[in-house]
């Protein structure tokens, strides 16, 4: 296959429905199902086209039934076909948390891989859109606490292209966790072919000397945009974007704390046992003595995700970003 | 012909009276110790081994719950050979080897009724031919899982048949408990699907039931859902205590209907079984348990494979993990 170099700007939302469009006509064993995917083209237009081009055998508008949307997906993958579900906002997974965490996680390892579950549920999540309850909640540290599930949040339309084209080929089941105000929000050049982004490769997307910003998912958004003015202060920030939690690039994380000594995590999820904790801990593993200062983060609170009025306090912005940041590089 | 011929019965009731005799030996080796909780068959051996008879094995899935897997025996060897494997808690208890259509033991109640109803959806995106039967309990029938398929189920008209047996018992709650509905099967009609009761203490109307669900699937009509009504003629599980809460009036009305004894009967009336050929079925029945358990007592086991089949590979996490594990067996064995 010839390939070229050609790029198109497109937003996050585009690049996943190319995503999806090309996977389907790569693979005809890929299904796509969920709710009001089909004739809608999803709540957001993310599988816009795919009925028109796919037909309604291979994209289908499902009952409002996350338990059964998970759970059928097992037994496609039975099948020997390969489901892209869709949950229409990532807070009612809760619905199918037992088939996620009870069946789909545990599909391979139970039957030591008669069974694979080569299944991608796509799922749009995250604040600063103003949704109604239960919308915008930053769940990714629960799913990481299930073994067998990988979790794949990108922050750039061309990593959502690169993420999800490995997550829809990865023998295993991924959760794809999409950032409601990175849909439309953010857009950057996307390669025109065929591209790949392994998984659990992070993405060092500044360099910096004095002080890592780590983050994932649309917080690497905002942390880019305080390394950039914290230029101006004098001091040198770098912006890793882990892309994946599980698999975690642990040396990605080691090498650049280790270099920078000093390092700020910031997650968009409740503080007590996010996933910034697992950052922490890891980075107490591999490189404690390398710090010179105690890692921060920057999380939500400890209480339900707020209706609309109150998301701007919840959650975490650029001031709140640069406040910790100034404050690592003041302690130690 | 949707009843089972002679022969058929011969062969229902050969594997009836297997999986009654093995669940017996079964029963024993957890109260030595040397297998961990077993869920009686007794009491539902026509309804699971009258389904299994009127399906085609080569073409059509099973998927059991716990209680079933004895009664499988007409899907190859190799059911009861893993089944051993997995009372004994080895991994490789949940790999019933290809091409057997059989899902391993289900442990969360309904939870394999969704994959059931997925399954059945993707043999028919792929066009092939076969059913897919899900058996689960009264009690499973409360869970959303069940709810939640059955609907899909109607509205995709997957080729799958929902075998529910109610044994009237969910541990210790009867099913008037369970539900205020006339019957099971009566469910069926939320899902604009057909619903069926049976005598499942009847092997010849458990398979006609299966025989025209198959029928009906396979012909594209979509998904039935069958109510075998049976009794628990033993306890939930070796766990479990039924004294405590089933009265022994109607556990002596249900021994009374007892399916192996009354089929036993009615095929000796008819010249078509008899003592010999019984002890004869139980001696090998024994002997094939005892093999199958000393097979599966030999089974190697690696501690690596507490860490194998999480992933496809380790993550780096994972392979750290690993070595941990293998320097710790290190340590022990010094």
């Amino acid at each position: 296959m010839q390939m070229s170099n050609k790029v198109s700007e497109l937003s996050m939302l585009e690049a996943i429905n190319e995503t999806l469009h090309s996977e389907m006509a790569r693979d005809e064993r890929v299904v796509v199902l969920g709710e009001d995917v089909g004739r809608n083209g999803g709540v957001f237009r993310a599988t816009e086209g795919l009925i028109e081009k796919f037909g309604e055998r291979r994209v289908v508008d499902t009952p409002i039934s996350e338990a059964a949307i998970a759970g059928s997906a097992v037994g496609l993958a039975m099948a020997g076909l390969v489901p892209v579900v869709e949950i229409q906002f990532l807070g009612f997974s809760y619905q199918a948390m037992h088939q996620i965490a009870g069946q789909i996680a545990r599909l391979r390892y139970r039957t030591q891989s008669r069974f694979e579950p080569q299944i991608t549920i796509r799922a749009p999540f995250g604040g600063g859109v103003r949704t109604p309850e239960l919308h915008s909640d930053s769940l990714e540290a629960q799913f990481a606490n299930i073994p067998g599930l990988k979790i794949v949040m990108p922050s750039t339309a061309a990593d959502a292209k690169g993420l999800l084209t490995s997550a829809i080929r990865d023998p295993d089941p991924v959760l794809f966790l999409e950032p409601l105000r990175g849909y439309r929000g953010i857009r950057d050049l996307v390669p025109d072919e065929d591209h790949l982004v392994p998984l659990g490769q992070a993405n060092l997307v500044k360099k910096g000397d004095d002080v890592v910003i780590i983050s994932w998912s649309y917080q690497v958004e905002l942390s880019k945009r305080v390394a950039e003015s914290l230029e101006g202060e004098g001091i040198s920030a770098a912006v890793l974007d882990l892309r994946s939690i599980v698999p975690l690039d642990i040396e990605a994380v080691t090498e650049i704390v280790s270099h920078c000594g000093r390092a700020v995590v910031v997650q968009e999820a409740p503080e007590t046992g996010g996933f910034a904790s697992e950052i922490i801990a890891t980075i107490n593993d591999e490189c404690f003595w390398s710090l010179e200062a105690p890692v921060a983060r920057v999380s939500g609170f400890d209480v339900p995700y707020p209706v609309g009025m109150l998301e701007n306090l919840y959650v975490p912005d650029e001031t709140r970003i640069h406040s910790a940041v100034l404050k690592t590089m003041e302690s130690g | 012909m949707p009843k089972p011929d002679d022969k058929q019965l011969q062969m229902i009731l050969e594997d009836m009276v297997i999986a009654r005799t093995q669940a017996g030996r079964l029963w024993n080796l957890q109260r030595q110790g040397q297998v961990g909780t077993i869920a009686p068959i007794d009491g539902h051996e026509a309804a699971i081994v009258g389904a299994v008879h009127a399906l085609e094995t080569e073409s059509d899935w099973v998927l059991p719950q716990y209680r079933e897997p004895l009664g499988l025996r007409r899907y190859g060897a190799e059911v009861l050979d893993t089944f051993m494997l997995y009372n004994l808690g080895h991994p490789a208890g949940g790999h019933i080897p290809e091409p057997i259509k059989v899902a391993p033991s289900q442990i969360s109640l309904g939870a394999s009724i969704p994959h059931a109803v997925g399954l059945a959806w993707g043999m028919s995106l792929k066009d092939e031919p076969g059913v897919v039967l899900v058996f689960f309990g009264d009690g499973a029938s409360s869970e959303g899982d069940f709810y939640e398929a059955g609907n899909l189920a109607g509205v995709l008209k997957a080729p799958v048949i929902l075998f529910c047996i109610n044994n009237q018992w969910a541990i210790s709650t009867p099913t008037h408990l369970q539900t205020a509905a006339d019957s099971f099967s009566s469910k069926a009609e939320a899902f604009g699907i057909p619903g069926v009761t049976v005598d499942g203490n009847d092997p010849a109307a458990v398979y006609e039931a299966v025989f025209n669900a198959r029928k009906r699937a396979t012909s594209g009509k979509g998904p039935t859902l069958i109510e075998a009504t049976v009794y628990r003629l033993g306890a939930h599980t070796t766990a479990d205590d039924p004294t405590r809460y089933v009265p022994s009036d109607d556990l002596s009305a249900a021994q009374e209907k007892d399916p192996v004894h009354t089929l036993t009967q009615d095929l000796k009336n008819r010249n078509l079984w008899n003592d010999t050929k019984q002890n004869e079925v139980e001696t090998a029945a024994l002997e094939r348990l005892d093999e199958a358990f000393e097979r599966a007592k030999n089974t190697p086991l690696l501690p690596n494979s507490l860490m194998d089949h999480c992933f496809v590979s380790d993550t780096s996490r994972q392979l750290r993990q690993r070595s941990m594990l293998m320097d710790s067996m290190g340590n022990a064995n010094e």
